[in-house]
């Protein structure tokens, strides 16, 4: 029955996803990695975390979205033009398209080679019993503190980043 | 035969939720229109039924026969989807919230269930997810309208969102921590008996401060006044349902309703006990619960009516520089309290 729910899910998040980058409509593709989240939630719930689902709608879905959301409307605009002028220029061409195709070949290769030559090691502690809040925090502050910190220090970084490239010079 | 009873019990159940929170849409239409005509010094509705208490059937007939209109430039699945988001999320919201002590309906069930829905062990933050969800509701009928007034509605909707929600998680936080669980089950269960033989063990007594905090961000969240800024009628016409008509407008006007209803009853159980209270037996806690949430709802409506409308900006700046470091603090005591003391 799991196994149900959880094609059901997957496929949901792998389409929505597709969606978000295939189709030119920024308030659609907002609007489906909302979808994206959504199913990816139901999968933390079929892996018995209810906690960690909650977190993900109300932190990715919630808020986040809502910010992208905010922006979109800002700018509203109705579709993603093509390039135009000089980014066309350098852009548009035929001699480019095919550098890019190059590209994600090599890309798509090194996946596939990365993949395939996995050496699955559980990850360092942890008990698995994700479903008690409680556990949960003992894990997180006691063997995963230092990466804990470190990710919390990454993105102060990232916000004084942005509060730096927004400043208007005086 | 006891998995039927249990199945018959809980279906019964999810329909007189369901029932009571439409209802309570209609009913809550109509004492607002009353307590506005009472501080307003008029009449109010009071020629359709016995003190007009008709009044809402009638409204709801009368938008059931409007004409649906959708302007030409709209996007009209967004269009569709927006008002339906918004009531799902109204009604979805109280599925986890619990509303009267385990009960056995007078002997029928071999063993007692809980007066909810359903009872979730992460329940306060499935309704917050819900709430953050309902949301997207507000700020796609601004968008899909295709109107200046609706989209700008729609944009200090997600502002405002931004701005609050952090505030209410953190009001919610404190008390999590008092209660030592996030079922609103235990919550409520937390808080029964009483301090000295008199005074109930509501957290309302310990966290003042916290439950300013939640009713704040909770109106900032129903966009209710004085923050009534995706719909404030003097700007925006109606806000980002000034392109609705008939029944889709009927599902935002239900929805904003039932969010104040779901609002209350949340505090209720976060803050004022539930329907632990003195006087009456613990079968009839029920009533507790109703009538805490009409004085909630009373407050609502009251401060509507007495407060005028902030201005964005000091709803904005009240939100980041007042409120925020407020419910920091706030948690930060009761942090330091609960490690110290060991609650």
């Amino acid at each position: 029955m799991a196994g149900i729910y959880f094609w059901i899910l997957a496929a949901l998040t792998v389409l929505a996803s597709l969606g978000v980058v295939l189709q030119r409509n920024p308030m659609y593709s907002v609007l489906l990695l909302i979808v994206s989240f959504g199913a990816l939630s139901g999968l933390y719930i079929t892996l018995n975390a209810p906690f960690v689902a909650a977190i993900q709608i109300i932190i990715y879905a919630g808020a986040i979205m809502v910010l992208f959301l905010f922006v979109v409307m800002l700018l509203n605009v109705p579709t993603e033009d093509p390039p135009h002028g000089y980014h066309a220029r350098l852009l548009g061409g035929a001699g480019p398209r095919w550098f890019g195709a190059v590209l994600a070949l090599v890309l798509v290769g090194e996946l596939i080679y990365a993949l395939s030559h996995l050496r699955a090691t559980p990850l360092p502690g942890g008990n698995g019993n994700t479903a008690s809040i409680y556990q949960i925090g003992l894990t997180l502050f006691r063997e995963y503190a230092f990466a804990f910190e470190v990710t919390s220090v990454l993105i102060l970084l990232a916000m004084v980043g942005a509060v730096i490239l927004a400043r208007k010079e005086s | 035969m006891a998995i039927n009873s249990y199945f018959i019990a809980q279906l019964a159940l999810i329909g007189f939720t369901f029932f009571m929170l439409l209802n309570s849409a209609a009913v809550m239409v109509y004492f607002e229109r009353k307590i506005a005509a009472w501080a307003q010094q008029r009449y109010g509705p009071h020629l359709v039924g016995p003190a007009g208490m008709l009044q809402p059937i009638a409204d709801i007939v009368k938008l059931m026969f409007k004409e649906e209109l959708r302007p030409k430039a709209a996007d009209s699945f967004l269009f569709y989807l927006a008002p339906i988001l918004c009531a799902t999320a109204a009604f979805a919201a109280f599925s986890v919230v619990p509303f009267g002590a385990e009960t056995t309906f007078f002997g029928l069930l071999d063993k007692p269930i809980g007066l909810e829905v359903t009872d979730v062990n992460v329940a306060v933050l499935v309704i917050f997810a819900i709430t953050s969800m309902g949301v997207y509701g507000i700020v796609l009928a601004g968008w899909a309208s295709n109107s200046k007034y609706s989209l700008l509605g729609g944009l200090r909707s997600s502002a405002q969102m931004i701005s609050y929600e952090l505030s209410y998680g953190l009001s919610l936080a404190s008390i999590i921590m008092l209660a030592g669980t996030l079922s609103l089950r235990g919550i409520v269960d937390a808080q029964a008996g009483y301090w000295f033989g008199f005074i109930p063990k509501w957290f309302v007594f310990i966290q003042p401060l916290g439950f300013f905090i939640f009713m704040t961000a909770g109106v900032a969240e129903t966009n209710r006044a004085p923050f009534d800024f995706p719909e404030a009628e003097q700007e925006l016409v109606a806000g980002y349902h000034t392109e609705y008509s008939s029944m889709t407008f009927a599902l935002f006007f239900m929805a904003e309703y039932i969010n104040m209803v779901t609002v209350s009853a949340v505090a209720t159980d976060l803050f004022l006990g539930g329907w632990h209270g003195p006087f009456l037996p613990a079968y009839l806690g029920w009533i507790w619960f109703l009538v805490k949430i009409a004085a909630l709802l009373f407050f609502y409506i009251w401060m509507r009516w007495t407060l005028p409308r902030y201005r964005y900006d000091q709803l904005m700046e009240f939100g980041w520089k007042w409120l925020l470091p407020l419910a920091v603090l706030n948690l930060l005591v009761t942090a330091a309290v609960v490690l110290k003391a060991g609650w």
